[in-house]
C-alpha cells in the first residue's frame, strides 16, 4: 500500500487551475522527485499535502487515512513534515529551540505540569533537549546550538530546517527546493545528506527541486508536472530522454 | 523541590512583614503608588503573554481588567452578606481573605470567558486588524458595563469592601510572574513563540496555532481579571472611565518601553510608566505632554525597549549540552 | 415617514462628517500601512483653529457673518491643519523610514518650551526654553543619536498613540480644557422642503462635504500627484524606483488628510458648536471604524463607510437605545472584521506560503 496517495486532485484559485486531476503515489522508502517549470504547481502540491490548502476535488491519503480535510497541525501529527521554499525557521529562537519545537506534538506535559514545573515536566524537558541535540549532531549544528537561528549562514539555516523537520519523527518528509542558493559543493553534500536521511530514518522523501543534478542524482522516481498536469513519470533516465519534458522546460522548437 | 518550599515560605514572610510595616514606612501616598505598580505589573506581564510572547496584537486588555474588577466586586458586594455567616467561625481577616479569593476567582473565570469570547473570533485576523478588533471588544465591554445599573453604570460602583492590600497584590504579582515564566520555559512557551515567529511553520511542525492563540488570550485575560479584582477591592469604587482604551494604551506602552517579549521588560515598563506618571506630576499641567513626548522619543530611538532582549532570568539549561 | 426622512438627512450629514475624517485615516494607511491615531486630534486642532480664526477681531470687523468669512475660516483652518499633519509626519513617522534630521531638535524644543512656560509663565521664557531645547537637540544629533530604521508595526503604533496623547494634552494646555463654543459664521435659516424642515446648516455640511470629496477624487485620479499617491500605496519601493519622491508624496498625503479632517471639524462645529480638546477622540475612533468598514486604504470605501456608519448611528438612536450609541460603531467594527476584514470595497491580500 502506498504511504502517500494523491488521487485526482484539483485545486483552483479563482479562475486559475493550479493543479488539475493530479495523481501521485509514494511507497514507503521512496526517494520521489517532483519537478516542472516555474509556476507548474509544485509548491501547490506541497501545500495540498500538508493541509495549507484543501483540494477542490479529489483526495489525499496517508497510509490509507484521508488527510485532505484536516488542518496542517493535525497532518503534521499524523506523520508529514516539510521544509519551505523561503526558509521558515523561527528567527528569534536559538538553533536548539527551533528543533525542540518539533518535539511539540509528542509532549505529555499538561498546563499544570508547565506552571508548577513538576517532575514530569522537568524530565520531559531533558528528554526533548537530548533528542534535539542528537539531531543537531547529525547535521553538524550542535556546536551552534545556542546561537540565534537568524545569525546562521544560509546553508546552515537550510540544514536546520531539515533537522527541525525530522524532529517531528515523520513518515514522509517534503523538501521544498532544499538546494536553492547552494553552490555545487553544498549541493553535492545535500545529495548525500538526503540519501543518508532516507537510510537512517527509514522515511519517504518527496523532493521539489530545480537543480537537475540533485534531482537526477538523488531521486529514484520522478514526476514532471506542467500547468498543474502530470506530463511524465519515470526513472531519471526516462525523464531525461522524454521529449515532452524537454519541450516543457525549453518551450518547444 | 525543597528549594521551592523555601522560596515560597520566604516570600510569604517578606510579604507579611511588608504589609504590616510598609504604609507606616513610606506614607499612604507612596503606599498607594506601590499598590498601583503591583497591579500594573500583573496587567503588563499578562498582556506581554499575548503580545510579546505569542505575537498577537491585542490592545483591548482594559476590557478583561474591567470584567474582572466588576465581577469580583459584584460577588463580594452582593454575595458577601450571604457568605459571611457561613464562615463566621473564622477571624475577620480570614473572612476577608476568603471573600477576596472567591471574588478573584470569579473575576478570573469571567475575564477568562471574555478572553475566550474575544480570542476565538479574532483568530482569523492578523496584525493591525486584530489590534482593531481587540480595541473594539474592549470598548464594547466598557459600554456594556456603563449600561448595567446593578453595578453602578455611569454613576460608578461604590461601597466595594476594601479587602485587598499590599500582601494580596504582591502575592498575586509573584504568582503571576512565576506562572508566566514557567509557562514560557516549557513546550507551551515554545509553541507560543513559534506562533509569533512564523505561524505557517509552527502549524507545519504540529503546533495547533488556533488552540494556542486562544490559550494565550484566556490565560492572559484571567490574570487581568485578577488584577481587576485586586484593584476594585483596594479603591473601593469602580467606574467605567477607569477602563477606557487609554488604559489599554498605557499597558501597551509599558510592555513596549520595557522590551516586548520579556517578562523583565514588562515589569520594568510597568514600574517605570506608573512611577513616571506620578513623578511627572511635579511638572504640573505638562506632565502628560512630557510623558507623550518622551514616549515618542523612546520609540524613535529605541523601539526594542529599554531592556531590548536582555533577560535576567536566563532560560534554564539542561545538564551538559 | 417624515421622521424617517428627517433621520435620513441627519444620518447622511453625520455620515459625511465621519467620511471626511475617515478619508485621512484611509489615505495614510494606504501609503504607509499605518493607523494614524493622531488623526483624530488633527480634527480637533482644525476645529480650534477655525474657532480662533472666526473669533479674530480683524475677521469680525472686515467680513462679519458672511459666506466670505466662513470660507476664510474654513480654508485657514484647513491650511493650518495641513501644516500640523506635515509636521507630525516629518518628526514622528518619518524617522522610522530613514534619516530625518532635526528630529531631536524638534522634540527637545517642545520639551524645552513646556519647561520654559512652566518656570517663567511668559512668552519670553517659553521661547527661551524652546530655543535651549532645539540647541540641545542639534548637539545630541551631531553627537550621533540616530533614529532606528525599520520600525516594527507596533512601535509605529505606539508613536502614533504618543503623538495623539501629546496633541490632546497639549491642546488642553494651550486651549484650556474647558469647552468653548464655536461662533456662528454663517447665517442659519430653516428651510421647509415638502413636509420636512431642514436646517441650512445640514445642507451646508452636506454640500461642502460632497464638494470636498469630489475634489479629492479629482486630485487622486486625475493629477500626477494623485497618481504618485496611488503608486506609493501599491508599492513604496517600486514607486521610489520609478523616480517618485516618496517622502514628499507621503507628506502631501498627510497634508490632504489633515485638511479634510479640519474641514470635518469645522462642519461638525456648525452643527454642534461645543468644542473641547478631547472632542476628537470618539469621532476619530468612529471615523476609523468607517474607514475599516469601507475597506481601509480605499478612498471611495471611506466615504461609503462614513455614510453607513452615520446612518446606522442615527437610526439606532432614533429608533432604539441612545445609550448604546457609542457601541454601534464598535459592534459594526467587530462584525465587519469577522465577516469581511477587507471591508466592503477592499480586496484581501493572500499570503504566499
Amino acid at each position: 500500500m502506498a504511504v502517500l496517495d494523491i488521487k485526482n486532485c484539483t485545486k483552483r484559485f479563482g479562475g486559475l487551475v493550479a493543479v488539475k486531476d493530479l495523481n501521485m503515489s509514494l511507497n514507503h522508502g521512496d526517494l520521489y522527485g517532483l519537478i516542472g517549470p516555474n509556476g507548474a504547481g509544485k509548491t501547490t502540491v506541497f501545500n495540498l499535502i500538508t493541509g495549507v490548502y484543501a483540494p477542490d476535488e479529489g483526495s489525499i491519503e496517508l497510509d490509507g487515512q484521508a488527510i485532505h480535510n484536516q488542518k496542517p497541525s493535525a497532518i503534521a501529527k499524523l506523520g508529514i513534515s516539510r521544509t519551505f521554499q523561503n526558509i521558515r525557521i523561527f528567527q528569534s529562537m536559538t538553533v536548539l529551540e527551533n528543533v525542540k519545537v518539533a518535539a511539540h506534538m509528542r509532549k505529555t506535559q499538561g498546563l499544570w505540569d508547565a506552571v508548577l514545573r513538576t517532575h514530569n515536566l522537568r524530565e520531559e524537558e531533558q528528554e526533548i533537549e537530548q533528542r534535539a541535540i542528537d539531531l543537531l549532531k547529525i547535521f553538524n549544528l550542535d556546536k551552534r546550538a545556542h546561537e540565534l537561528a537568524r545569525n546562521l549562514p544560509y546553508g546552515s539555516q537550510r540544514r536546520l530546517e531539515i533537522a527541525r523537520g525530522l524532529g517531528t519523527n515523520p513518515k514522509v518528509l517534503l523538501l521544498d527546493e532544499p538546494a536553492a542558493g547552494m553552490n555545487p559543493y553544498e549541493a553535492g553534500e545535500l545529495m548525500h545528506l538526503i540519501q543518508w536521511i532516507r537510510e537512517k530514518f527509514r522515511i519517504t522523501i518527496l523532493l521539489v527541486e530545480h537543480n537537475m543534478k540533485v534531482v537526477m542524482g538523488v531521486c529514484e522516481k520522478i514526476q514532471v508536472i506542467d500547468y498543474g498536469v502530470t506530463i511524465a513519470l519515470g526513472t531519471p533516465k526516462e525523464i531525461q530522454d522524454n521529449p515532452r519534458v524537454i519541450e516543457a522546460y525549453l518551450g518547444g522548437a | 523541590m525543597r528549594r521551592k518550599w523555601i522560596f515560597w515560605l520566604a516570600a510569604f514572610a517578606a510579604l507579611a512583614l511588608l504589609q504590616a510595616t510598609l504604609r507606616g514606612l513610606i506614607g499612604p501616598y507612596n503606599y498607594q503608588i506601590v499598590i498601583l505598580v503591583g497591579i500594573n505589573i500583573i496587567l503588563a506581564v499578562s498582556l506581554n503573554l499575548i503580545n510579546g510572547v505569542t505575537g498577537q496584537f491585542s490592545i483591548g486588555h482594559a476590557g478583561f481588567y474591567a470584567v474582572g474588577a466588576y465581577a469580583s466586586a459584584s460577588l463580594v458586594y452582593y454575595g458577601g452578606p450571604e457568605i459571611r455567616p457561613l464562615i463566621a467561625f473564622l477571624p475577620p481577616f480570614a473572612q476577608n481573605a476568603v471573600l477576596l479569593l472567591l471574588g478573584l476567582l470569579a473575576g478570573a473565570i469571567l475575564a477568562g470567558l471574555a478572553g475566550l469570547a474575544v480570542g476565538i473570533p479574532s483568530l482569523r485576523l492578523r496584525g493591525d486588524y486584530l489590534a482593531i478588533v481587540t480595541l473594539g471588544f474592549g470598548e464594547i465591554i466598557r459600554v456594556l458595563i456603563l449600561n448595567v445599573d446593578a453595578i453602578g453604570g455611569s454613576r460608578g460602583f461604590a461601597g466595594i469592601p476594601q479587602i485587598s492590600n499590599f500582601f494580596w497584590v504582591y502575592l498575586a504579582v509573584i504568582i503571576t510572574v512565576v506562572t508566566v515564566h514557567n509557562l514560557v520555559n516549557s513546550s507551551y512557551g515554545r509553541a507560543f513563540i513559534s506562533i509569533r515567529d512564523d505561524e505557517v511553520a509552527a502549524e507545519a511542525m504540529g503546533v495547533d496555532t488556533t488552540r494556542f492563540k486562544v490559550l494565550s488570550f484566556v490565560i492572559s485575560s484571567m490574570f487581568a481579571g485578577v488584577a481587576g479584582g485586586l484593584f476594585g477591592h483596594y479603591t473601593s469604587f469602580l467606574h467605567p472611565n477607569s477602563f477606557l482604551f487609554t488604559t489599554s494604551f498605557y499597558l501597551i506602552i509599558m510592555i513596549v518601553v520595557g522590551g516586548l517579549g520579556s517578562i523583565e521588560g514588562a515589569i520594568l515598563g510597568a514600574v517605570l510608566v506608573t512611577v513616571l506618571l506620578e513623578v511627572l506630576r511635579e511638572f504640573g499641567p505638562y506632565r502628560l505632554v512630557n510623558f507623550a513626548v518622551l514616549l515618542v522619543l523612546i520609540m524613535i530611538y529605541r523601539p526594542q525597549g529599554l531592556l531590548g532582549s536582555w533577560t535576567l532570568f536566563k532560560r534554564p539549561k539542561a545538564a551538559a549540552g | 415617514m417624515e421622521t424617517f426622512l428627517q433621520q435620513l438627512i441627519n444620518g447622511i450629514s453625520q455620515g459625511s462628517a465621519y467620511a471626511l475624517i475617515a478619508l485621512g485615516y484611509t489615505m495614510v494607511y494606504g501609503v504607509l500601512r499605518l493607523i494614524n491615531f493622531a488623526h483624530s486630534d488633527v480634527y480637533m486642532f482644525g476645529a480650534f483653529m477655525g474657532f480662533y480664526l472666526a473669533n479674530a477681531r480683524w475677521l469680525q470687523s472686515s467680513l462679519g457673518t458672511s459666506v466670505a468669512a466662513a470660507v476664510v475660516v474654513m480654508l485657514g483652518a484647513m491650511a493650518l491643519s495641513a501644516g500640523l499633519g506635515i509636521l507630525i509626519e516629518r518628526f514622528a513617522y518619518r524617522p522610522g523610514r530613514g534619516p530625518a534630521r532635526f528630529t531631536p531638535a524638534f522634540w527637545f524644543g517642545i520639551l524645552g518650551a513646556a519647561f520654559g512656560h512652566l518656570t517663567g509663565e511668559t512668552v519670553a521664557s517659553t521661547a527661551l526654553g524652546a530655543g535651549a531645547g532645539v540647541v540641545l537637540g542639534v548637539i545630541v544629533e551631531k553627537a550621533g543619536l540616530r533614529p532606528v530604521p525599520q520600525h516594527s508595526r507596533l512601535a509605529l503604533l505606539i508613536i502614533a498613540i504618543g503623538v495623539s496623547l501629546f496633541l490632546e494634552n497639549g491642546g488642553q494646555q494651550a486651549f484650556g480644557a474647558d469647552p468653548k463654543f464655536f461662533p456662528p459664521i454663517i447665517a442659519t435659516t430653516v428651510l421647509p422642503v415638502g413636509p420636512l424642515i431642514i436646517d441650512s446648516q445640514r445642507l451646508v455640511v452636506l454640500g461642502v462635504s460632497v464638494a470636498l470629496m469630489v475634489l479629492l477624487e479629482v486630485i487622486v485620479n486625475y493629477t500626477k500627484t494623485g497618481k504618485a499617491m496611488r503608486a506609493v500605496s501599491f508599492n513604496l519601493d517600486a514607486a521610489k524606483l520609478m523616480g517618485i519622491n516618496t517622502d514628499r508624496i507621503i507628506a502631501f498625503t498627510f497634508a490632504l488628510g489633515s485638511a479634510l479632517a479640519a474641514a470635518g471639524g469645522i462642519l461638525v462645529s456648525l452643527l454642534y458648536p461645543r468644542i473641547d480638546p478631547l472632542m476628537g477622540v470618539m469621532p476619530g475612533l468612529k471615523a476609523f471604524v468607517a474607514a475599516v468598514l469601507g475597506g481601509i486604504g480605499n478612498i471611495p470605501g471611506a466615504m461609503l463607510g462614513g455614510l453607513i456608519l452615520g446612518l446606522a448611528e442615527v437610526m439606532a438612536v432614533g429608533y432604539g437605545q441612545s445609550t448604546y450609541r457609542d457601541a454601534i460603531a464598535f459592534i459594526i467594527l467587530v462584525l465587519i472584521l469577522l465577516l469581511k476584514p477587507a471591508g466592503i470595497m477592499g480586496k484581501g491580500a493572500v499570503e504566499k506560503v
